[in-house]
């Protein structure tokens, strides 16, 4: 019963108030830095171009596409799998698309269950691996704060509960309130953390694209 | 006690009393730090001290990192987060001790070559932010002394080296002679109104290396250009850049784009030299203010207009230079300058035997004598030496007996990598490259001696006929 109310109330008000912060963290962070970009960052202005932003952004979403990432192709392919994998199950979980359904009367495509079951053990999989790297890597781990594995952990959890609650392991009904309280954690931390880089990547590609790309006719790539 | 002795005497004693205070550590200047922080905390700083995730790719583009076994302290990440980073968390309230500790990091270990930048997945430019540090430290008077001499002596003469206007002209009036037993007619003319382009040098060249200015002026000579040497804004080199001192970074490139307005010149060229590119084509219109942040003219490089001389055809060869060559990409010629390209393309126009450097282009590393690093002198040496054995090695690899090096600095690193790495190879810059192989027209060849004497002797008649006749004028207007 006390898990039902919890229910109730995640999907319910907590939910509201995560969608406001999620959303309106990222738009007043993007908007406020955009501010700051007029008065304080001049050359990102004066060489503004949507050809040099898009090459500079386009060689670091396609993996391997860098010279950078290929000198790692490991770590760039997990990179690559767990984000697709990480933004995209959850957008088209059949799960999740029941309840928007239910919602607004309107869903997104679903992949089929297994696919995004196998989805889900991708993300958990390459994080395990991003874990592992970090404390292998003498130049990766002498980088990291237990902020840094936090914010791995984090972002892996929705996952692991998802993965779990789906699958039926262990108490469905407080696992998958753990799913959701945990994914409502991490919408929360995620403008005001490095994790912002889900939008920010594409302000700071776009910044050094013209940096390099229109002012100096260089790539960065 | 006569009154100067007694003058001495009080003076050793002022002395005494304030030595004490002159070995405390002077206390840091906060407020001005703070400054120089906010200055800088714009919205690229804030997304890249924020959005780094820590992933280590930039380690492996460091050659400072490769140099020394991988060692994790020296990635430049790394470097950054422990110094810019630790800068503003603390909010600029950092201590004199920490501040000398970045100096060695900042200066020390890296270059500025901006390689991590092309590593870094978010595009995070450490170099940039290094740069910043390097502006904190030095307003502290934090800075290796090599970096403060040049920028005291830019401060108050306008150029690096300190040398005299009066020694600059002479400099290339000796010059000009020199090479005009080899080229007829050459000379260098000084502040040609309308010329259509003002060619800049590093004060090294005058000082140190005149046949630079003089290999300059007989390429542009033969190559039939529309060019001027100015008396003034000569210096396109900019250390003050590399410490840290914007104020004085301003000065040279002032002088530079005044002097090219007031010549009204179509195009400023750098010489051979990879900052001077830096600091006049890209840093220098935000020191100036110019809004866009383009120069007044355009500023092109040595590379470029060789290129296209050669591509003119204005310059015939003789034979193509018949040594095998390698090139070397100075960072702020081809990173940072976009020119890898214009370089290789001159290269095989002028070289039969060219085997590029693994990696090359604007992946190329970087001397490890930029960023300052030469001028920092005697006391950066060994670390200079040892951080350019990736250099050494990339050179060694390609078994070439030249290095063709567009770049001062890029130039001395090399030398000095050369005797330490036993790499037996020469280095040669594009100038003497051409200057060697270049056919000079039958019209400049210089006559003969007793041609040379017989023209002499025409032209001193001929200015004997014009005086009498001067003269004769002048009579008439007297009478």
């Amino acid at each position: 019963m006390a898990m039902d109310k919890l229910y109730e109330f995640l999907t319910g008000p907590a939910l509201w108030i995560t969608v406001i912060i999620f959303v309106g963290g990222l738009a007043v962070r993007v908007a406020w830095l955009y501010g700051l970009s007029v008065e304080r960052d001049k050359p990102w202005h004066d060489f503004k171009s949507a050809v040099w932003a898009w090459r500079s952004i386009i060689h670091w979403v396609l993996p391997w596409a860098s010279v950078s990432s290929r000198n790692q192709p490991a770590f760039t392919g997990a990179v690559w799998v767990f984000h697709i994998c990480w933004i995209g199950v959850p957008l088209f979980l059949g799960a999740h698309n029941m309840l928007f359904e239910q919602a607004w009367g309107w869903s997104l495509p679903s992949l089929p269950d297994a696919v995004a079951d196998w989805a889900s053990l991708a993300v958990i999989a390459c994080g395990a691996f991003f874990l592992l790297r970090r404390l292998a890597r003498p130049e990766v781990r002498i980088l990291t704060s237990a902020w840094d594995y936090t914010l791995v952990l984090l972002a892996l959890a929705p996952f692991v509960t998802g993965w779990l609650a789906f699958n039926q392991y262990g108490p469905y009904g407080l696992m998958l309130n753990l799913h959701i309280f945990l994914s409502e954690v991490l919408l929360i931390v995620l403008p005001f953390s490095k994790l912002a880089h889900m939008v920010l990547f594409f302000a700071s590609r776009s910044a050094i694209g013209y940096e390099f790309g229109t002012r100096r006719g260089a790539r960065v790539w | 006690m006569t009154a100067e002795a007694q003058k001495a005497a009080d003076k050793v004693q002022e002395k005494a009393a304030a030595s004490p205070e002159a070995e405390a550590p002077k206390p840091v200047d906060v407020g001005k730090i703070k400054t120089i922080l906010a200055a800088n905390e714009g919205a690229r700083m804030r997304m890249w001290l924020s959005i780094c995730s820590r992933c280590g790719l930039c380690a492996e583009s460091c050659f400072f990192y490769l140099a020394k076994d991988k060692d994790p302290k020296l990635s430049p990440a790394y470097k950054a987060i422990n110094t810019i980073g630790k800068m503003y968390k603390a909010k600029g309230e950092v201590s004199r001790e920490f501040l000398e500790e970045c100096k060695e990091v900042v200066w020390g270990q890296c270059t500025a070559c901006r390689r991590c930048t092309m590593y870094c997945p978010f595009g995070i430019d450490i170099a940039t932010m290094i740069a910043t540090a390097r502006a904190v430290c030095y307003s502290q008077g934090i800075v290796p002394d090599g970096l403060a001499r040049t920028t005291e002596n830019i401060r108050t003469t306008g150029n690096q080296m300190a040398m005299a206007t009066e020694d600059w002209i002479e400099t290339c009036d000796w010059m000009a002679e020199e090479y005009g037993e080899e080229v007829h007619g050459l000379e260098i003319p000084m502040d040609k109104q309308g010329a259509d382009y003002m060619y800049t040098v590093n004060p090294r060249e005058p000082m140190y290396y005149p046949q630079d200015v003089g290999m300059a002026a007989e390429i542009f000579h033969i190559a039939g250009l529309n060019w001027t040497m100015p008396s003034t804004g000569w210096d396109s080199t900019n250390l003050a850049m590399f410490a840290g001192d914007r104020a004085v970074a301003t000065i040279p490139v002032k002088a530079m784009y005044d002097k090219a307005l007031e010549l009204g010149v179509k195009a400023i060229v750098i010489t051979e030299c990879g900052h001077a590119f830096r600091s006049a084509k890209f840093e220098g219109p935000y020191w100036v203010g110019i809004p866009g942040g383009k120069p007044p003219v355009p500023v092109i490089h040595s590379v470029e207009l060789f290129r296209n001389i050669m591509r003119d055809g204005k310059i015939k060869l003789k034979h193509k230079f018949k040594h095998k060559v390698t090139y070397q990409d100075p960072c702020n010629v081809s990173r940072n300058g976009g020119l890898w390209d214009v370089g290789r393309e001159l290269v095989n126009m002028l070289c039969e035997d060219f085997v590029d450097m693994t990696p090359n282009r604007e992946h190329n590393h970087c001397c490890g004598g930029g960023g300052g690093f030469i001028p920092m002198g005697p006391p950066y040496k060994r670390r200079r030496m040892e951080s350019g054995k990736i250099k050494a090695e990339q050179i060694r690899a390609t078994g070439a007996t030249h290095v063709i090096v567009p770049c001062h600095n890029c130039f001395d690193q090399i030398n000095d990598l050369n005797k330490e790495y036993d790499l037996k190879v020469k280095v040669v810059s594009f100038k003497e490259i051409i200057t060697e192989i270049m056919e000079i027209p039958e019209s400049m060849i210089p006559p003969e001696e007793d041609e040379q004497e017989a023209v002499l002797a025409e032209e001193e008649a001929k200015r004997e006929v014009e005086e009498g006749a001067m003269e004769e004028a002048g009579e008439v207007q007297e009478s």
